[in-house]
């Protein structure tokens, strides 16, 4: 593992803060105080907390509609973000986006929508106007397997590949869009991966929930893109523990087994990042409980930050629909 | 067309030149002015240059600026978007409004409601110019006139100049505002001359113009249709109605003001729209008349717009389809209750029926 122990830690804490948060939210929903959809990324929090240590500061982020860990893992603020599933004056888009709609444009957090597929070209432009510019930062950009099937996604990364834009495709493949399974969707044998590197994306694959190995394959491809070597694609595969959008199980529906759920969940990244670095003596009992402590404190302070801030004014229901500027 | 020059200035302040060439013009000057305004569209570098409104800007300010596209509308709309948010003012086009359908994805979704949906944080300064095809059979999917579409969608502006000076300050003023604008250009309109105020010359979006003033009705018009508009006005005064014509520029946000002022003084109203009539901006305008001016108005307040069906392809077809000086004059006189004055005006139908004018050889 070439991850050294305080970057390590860091990982380890940022992956089990983004857990907490979501399941804190999840224990809360049913108060009926979050009332807008709300997608959890619990089991998905690898990628976004590795990529999120490995960008600078400046380079820019977009995401989709299960955007909390991307914005958590790039350094979104966590209060602001609360406060805005809770609808409040102080959310980072001041109440008027929601779950679906988060961003921290101080951490380079450009905006997560709701639309299958909507901020891949988003993202796209992002890095035409970083290429234009000439400055060093890339763009990443969020999706999952669903988005692969929007087209969109072919249009943006036939323009990327093109123009050589220095961006960062991200596909995290959880295996299903809303209730609907990867194999009534796309054709079986077809891997996400190759069609977009057909496209001229240069693409990797790998195992979403392998800290080392999402690591390596971020570093590689960031570093490539920096270099001036155009466009990327990394496919992760990952599963998304809880059901599509709330924060319930949903394994007795029917839409998947409660088997195929078990195995994901022995291949939980936390657990097996953790126990890595306990293997590793890089991790002793009080780096946890000093972990786990500092992350119920950021919680608490969140939640109540959020609990405690002003609804917008009702007045103000119409701001922003132009920019008066 | 002489009548459009409705500034007879010989000033050297003022060039003469068509609509296409004000646009040019704009897109020049803009970029001239500020390295954040990049162009890009299918065929922008081509030898026709987007009917002209393009040629030379690549030679003048790169490849980098000024750039042809893959034929992807929604991406590219996107990647508009996306360019803006990160401090570029990019300027899109598309030959045919129709094809532009395939982006109300990043259109509607995206750069209407992104300053909306994250709180005011980021803006999008993206003008969008859209050519609107008539006649010569472009038929159901090349003259699609959907300004009604587009102003329905709170976060965009819509404009629709119809004077060659109008399009260079509506253009000018589109690219240096904040918001995500729909420039839309009828095609029949290219080739018209008007005065153009040299240099940086803008107008204020969201004003409307009152082209000729008038006591008895008050004709609101936009677009293609400002033109018929002027030869109707010109015809009608020589039998004495006396018509005030405000030519729209702006469909949203709509000068109100301007109108309802106006019909406050005519007392009447008719509105002259490109488009197919039910749900037009027409008929918005009608019901927002009605609402206002209820007490002041004297007759029933008229739309004429096209039929609600798509324009067919065959010469002979399109013939009954647009509308013409006499259905105008008709429609202004009949509202007016003084039918007869028809038979006074000596009417010069367009012919043949489908062309602008002499220059207008197709395909497109």
């Amino acid at each position: 593992m070439n991850i050294g122990r305080g970057d390590a830690l860091k990982i380890l804490y940022g992956m089990k803060r983004i857990r907490a948060v979501e399941e804190e939210i999840a224990d809360k929903y049913s108060e009926s105080e979050m009332r807008c959809p709300t997608h959890l990324s619990i089991g998905q929090e690898a990628v976004a907390t590795v990529l999120g240590l490995l960008l600078n500061k400046d380079d820019l982020v977009v995401s989709t509609h299960r955007a909390h860990a991307h914005y958590l893992g790039k350094g979104g603020d966590l209060n602001a973000m609360i406060a805005e599933i809770y609808g409040k004056e102080t959310g980072c888009s001041k109440g008027r986006g929601g779950s679906m709609h988060l961003i921290d444009t101080s951490v380079g957090f450009m905006g997560s929508t709701a639309i299958v597929g909507g901020t891949i070209p988003i993202g796209t432009g992002l890095a035409l106007a970083i290429k234009y510019r000439k400055t060093n930062q890339i763009s990443c950009v969020f999706l999952g397997d669903g988005a692969i099937e929007e087209g969109a996604f072919y249009e943006a990364a036939n323009f990327a590949a093109l123009h050589k834009l220095p961006v960062l495709f991200i596909c995290e493949n959880n295996l299903y869009s809303v209730y609907s399974p990867l194999s009534k969707r796309q054709p079986s044998g077809r891997k996400i991966h190759e069609l977009a590197n057909s496209i001229g994306l240069t693409s990797y694959y790998g195992n979403g929930n392998d800290v080392t190995q999402v690591n390596n394959i971020l570093k590689n491809a960031i570093s490539e893109i920096r270099n001036g070597n155009g466009p990327r694609f990394i496919e992760f595969s990952t599963y998304r523990w809880r059901e599509h959008c709330g924060p319930n199980y949903d394994n007795e529906i029917g839409y998947r087994t409660q088997e195929e759920f078990i195995k994901w969940q022995l291949k939980d990244p936390i657990d097996i990042f953790q126990r890595l670095l306990e293997e590793k003596k890089y991790l002793v009992n009080i780096d946890l409980i000093s972990m786990n402590q500092n992350i119920e404190s950021e919680i608490l302070t969140a939640f109540n930050f959020a609990q405690n801030s002003k609804f917008p004014d009702r007045a103000s229901f119409g701001d922003f629909t132009y920019c008066e500027k | 067309m002489e009548i459009l020059l409705i500034v007879k200035n010989s000033s050297n302040d003022y060039n003469n030149i068509t609509y296409g060439e004000a646009i040019r013009e704009a897109l020049q000057i803009a970029m001239s002015a500020d390295d954040s305004v990049i162009c890009y569209g299918l065929g922008v570098d081509d030898p026709k240059g987007i009917f002209g409104t393009t040629l030379g800007l690549q030679d003048e300010f790169g490849k980098e600026r000024v750039f042809d596209t893959p034929a992807s509308e929604n991406a590219m709309t996107g990647i508009g978007i996306g360019a803006a948010i990160y401090g570029l003012r990019p300027v899109m086009i598309h030959q045919r409004l129709d094809f532009f359908i395939l982006a109300m994805d990043q259109l509607v979704n995206n750069a209407a409601k992104w300053h909306f949906m994250f709180g005011g944080q980021n803006y999008i300064p993206f003008t969008i110019r859209l050519i609107i095809g008539r006649g010569w059979g472009q038929g159901p999917t090349h003259s699609q006139n959907l300004q009604a579409w587009f102003a329905h969608i709170p976060g965009l502006k819509v404009v629709m100049p119809a004077t060659a000076g109008d399009a260079k300050g509506l253009l000018m003023s589109s690219i240096f505002d904040n918001n995500p604008v729909v420039f839309l250009e009828h095609r029949w309109l290219h080739n018209l001359e008007g005065n153009v105020p040299k240099g940086d010359y803008r107008i204020e979006i969201g004003k409307a113009a009152i082209l000729n003033e008038g006591l008895d009705i008050t004709i609101v018009s936009m677009s293609y249709m400002t033109v018929e508009a002027i030869h109707a006005v010109d015809k009608l005064e020589k039998v004495g109605v006396s018509c005030e014509l405000i030519d729209l520029r702006t469909i949203r946000p709509i000068d109100w003001e301007t109108i309802v002022t106006s019909v406050k003084k005519t007392g009447n109203l008719i509105v002259l729209d490109t488009g197919t009539k039910t749900l037009s901006v027409a008929g918005e305008i009608v019901a927002t008349i009605v609402e206002r001016c209820w007490d002041e108005l004297i007759n029933s307040p008229k739309r004429i717009a096209l039929p609600d069906n798509p324009e067919p392809t065959s010469f002979e077809l399109s013939k009954e389809y647009y509308v013409d000086i006499e259905m105008i004059l008709e429609g202004i006189l009949n509202l007016l209750e003084k039918p007869d004055l028809l038979n006074l005006i000596n009417i010069k139908k367009r012919n043949p029926h489908d062309v602008p004018g002499d220059w207008f050889k197709g395909p497109f």
